[in-house]
C-alpha cells in the first residue's frame, strides 16, 4: 500500500474497519484494554469525534444538508483534526493508537455514494499509514440483523436515504451497506487488511487479533513503544476516546 | 495547464450536475487579506444590478453547512492546517452545490469573494502539498474570469493599520507563528500567500489587477474587464427549459469574509 504517510515513528497505529454491525468496536475496545494491561501506553480515537467538527456534522445530518461531496469532506475534516492534533503526535511520542474506523471507511462509504474513487484516496493522502488494519468480515444479513435487533431507528444517512435507493429505510440500509461491503472487499488485498471472521465468538476473534498484533508489533518496535514504568499507578488510566 | 472552458470542472465532476444547464456568469475576485476585495465586490454587485443583472455574491465561511462551525473553530487556536483547509473546502463545496450552481442555472451573475485559490494558497503557505489540495479542489467549476487584486505586503500592512486598526490572528498566520509578533508574522505569511497566488495566476489564467491604486481606479478597471465579458442579451429574460431555482441563501453583503 503506497498510500499514506509511512510510520517512521516509535509508536504504532492499529485500526479496525467493517460495516455497521460487524462487531469491530467491541473488539478494538477489548484490544486496547488488553494492550494497556500489558503495560503499553495506549490511546484511542473514534470516527466523527473531533470536538471542532462534530457539531457541524451532527447538524448537517439532522437537517439533511449533505451531498456525497460535502459529506465526504466534512468527515475528512474531522479525521484531519484528529490526525494532526492527536493521532500523529501520540504515535510520534511512542504510544499505540487504536482507531475505530480509519480512512478506509471513507474509501468504502464515499465511493458507495458515488464520489470518485481516486479523488477520495487523494483526500486522505496525509493520513499516517496503519501498522495493522483489521477488517471484520460479516455477511450482510448478519450485520443487518444485529443493527435492527440492537439499537435505535436507523438514521437517514446511515441508510443511504439520500441516494434514493428505496423508500423503505431498512431496505435502503441493506442496499447501501451492501455497496459498502463490496467496496471493502474490493480493496482488502491492496490495502493489506487482516481479515477477521466476524461470525466467530467474541473470544475467538479477540484471540486472533491479539496474536496478529503481537506478531505485527514484533520485538524490535517493542523497545521503542512507550511502556508504563513499573509501579507507576498514575499512568495507565483510560485514555480519553475524544480530544480534550 | 490546458485551456479549460468556463463552467467545466477542473478535474472531478460533481455527481449529478450537467454544466450545459448553467447559463450564468461565474466571476471570482481573488487576492490576499486586506487588499480590498469586499469593497470591490460590493460596488460591482451594485453596478451589475443597476445594469439589470441578477447577482449572487458569496464568500468564504458563509455556507449554511459549515460557516458557523468554521467561525467557532477559529475562535480558538487549535485548528491545524489540514483540518482548516478541509473545513474551508467543505464550506466551499456546500456553497457550490447549493447556492452557486442553482444561481448559474437561473442565469445569475455570481460574484465570488475568494475561490479555491485562496484555500489552496493558505494551505501552501502553511507547508501543505500543492498537488494534494489541487486534486481535492478539482470539483470546482472553472470561472469565466478570475480577477486577482494584487498588492505588495507593505500596502496590505498599511491597510490593516489604517483600516481595521488591528492585526487578526488568522490573517497574520499566527497559528504557524511566522514571526515573533503579529506584524512580523502577517508580513511573512501574506508574502507567502502572494507568492502562491502569483504562481496560480499563470497556471489558472488570472487577470491581474494592480490593487496598490485607489479603490475608484481599481473599480473602473474591473468594470472595464467585466463589461468586456459577453452577457447573453437582457439578463432577466425567462430561461426556457430549466425552472428558475432561487439560491437558497438570501443575498446579503458582509463587510468581511
Amino acid at each position: 500500500m503506497a498510500l499514506f504517510l509511512p510510520n517512521r515513528y516509535s509508536g504504532r497505529l492499529i485500526v479496525v474497519e467493517g460495516i455497521d454491525g460487524s462487531g469491530k468496536s467491541t473488539q478494538i475496545s477489548l484490544l486496547s484494554h488488553w494492550l494497556r494491561s500489558q503495560g503499553y501506553a495506549v490511546a484511542f480515537s473514534e470516527w466523527n469525534s473531533s470536538p471542532l467538527v462534530r457539531q457541524t456534522t451532527r447538524r448537517g445530518k439532522r437537517k439533511e444538508m449533505f451531498t456525497p461531496t460535502s459529506f465526504s469532506l466534512i468527515h475528512a475534516t474531522d479525521f484531519a483534526n484528529r490526525s494532526e492534533s492527536y493521532i500523529l503526535p501520540l504515535v510520534k511520542a511512542g504510544a499505540i493508537v487504536c482507531a475505530d474506523r480509519y480512512a478506509f471507511t471513507a474509501f468504502a462509504r464515499d465511493v458507495a455514494r458515488g464520489v470518485n474513487r481516486r479523488w477520495v484516496r487523494n483526500l486522505y493522502r496525509f493520513a499516517l499509514r496503519p501498522d495493522v488494519c483489521f477488517y471484520f468480515r460479516v455477511p450482510l444479513d448478519v450485520a443487518v440483523q444485529r443493527i435492527l435487533g440492537g439499537r435505535d431507528a436507523i438514521k437517514y444517512y446511515e441508510a443511504g436515504m439520500d441516494l434514493g435507493l428505496s423508500r423503505d429505510v431498512v431496505e435502503s440500509f441493506r442496499i447501501f451497506q451492501g455497496r459498502i461491503l463490496d467496496e471493502y472487499e474490493a480493496m482488502a488485498e491492496q490495502m493489506g487488511f487482516r481479515i477477521i471472521d466476524a461470525t466467530l465468538s467474541i473470544e475467538e476473534q479477540q484471540q486472533q487479533m491479539r496474536e496478529m498484533v503481537v506478531e505485527a508489533l514484533g520485538q524490535r518496535p517493542r523497545a521503542g513503544v512507550l511502556r508504563i514504568p513499573e509501579g507507576d499507578t498514575s499512568a495507565g488510566a483510560t485514555a480519553p476516546a475524544i480530544l480534550q | 495547464m490546458p485551456a479549460l472552458q468556463p463552467l467545466q470542472f477542473y478535474s472531478e465532476p460533481l455527481p449529478g450536475i450537467d454544466t450545459a444547464d448553467l447559463h450564468g456568469k461565474l466571476i471570482v475576485i481573488e487576492g490576499p487579506d486586506a487588499v480590498g476585495r469586499s469593497t470591490q465586490v460590493a460596488r460591482l454587485r451594485q453596478w451589475l444590478e443597476q445594469e439589470g443583472h441578477a447577482v449572487l455574491d458569496t464568500g468564504m465561511a458563509r455556507s449554511a453547512l459549515a460557516g458557523k462551525g468554521i467561525k467557532e473553530a477559529m475562535l480558538g487556536n487549535t485548528l491545524g492546517p489540514i483540518a482548516m483547509t478541509l473545513f474551508y473546502t467543505t464550506d466551499f463545496a456546500d456553497r457550490l452545490e447549493n447556492e452557486i450552481v442553482p444561481a448559474l442555472r437561473a442565469g445569475f451573475v455570481v460574484l465570488i469573494d475568494r475561490y479555491i485559490f485562496s484555500i489552496m494558497a493558505r494551505a501552501i503557505a502553511r507547508g501543505e502539498d500543492r498537488r494534494w489540495i489541487e486534486q481535492v479542489a478539482g470539483f470546482a467549476l472553472v470561472p469565466h474570469a478570475v480577477y486577482y487584486l494584487r498588492a505588495g505586503v507593505d500596502d496590505l500592512v498599511r491597510r490593516v493599520v489604517l483600516g481595521r486598526g488591528a492585526f487578526d490572528f488568522w490573517e497574520s498566520g499566527m497559528d504557524m507563528r511566522f514571526g515573533a509578533d503579529m506584524c512580523q508574522s502577517f508580513t511573512r505569511y501574506q508574502s507567502r500567500i502572494i507568492r502562491a497566488l502569483d504562481l496560480m495566476a499563470k497556471r489558472y489564467n488570472f487577470t491581474v489587477v494592480d490593487a496598490s491604486r485607489p479603490p475608484d481606479e481599481i473599480f473602473r478597471d474591473l468594470q472595464k474587464h467585466i463589461g468586456a465579458l459577453e452577457f447573453n442579451g437582457s439578463p432577466i429574460e425567462a430561461r426556457p427549459a430549466a425552472p428558475a431555482r432561487k439560491p437558497r441563501r438570501k443575498r446579503t453583503w458582509k463587510s468581511t469574509s
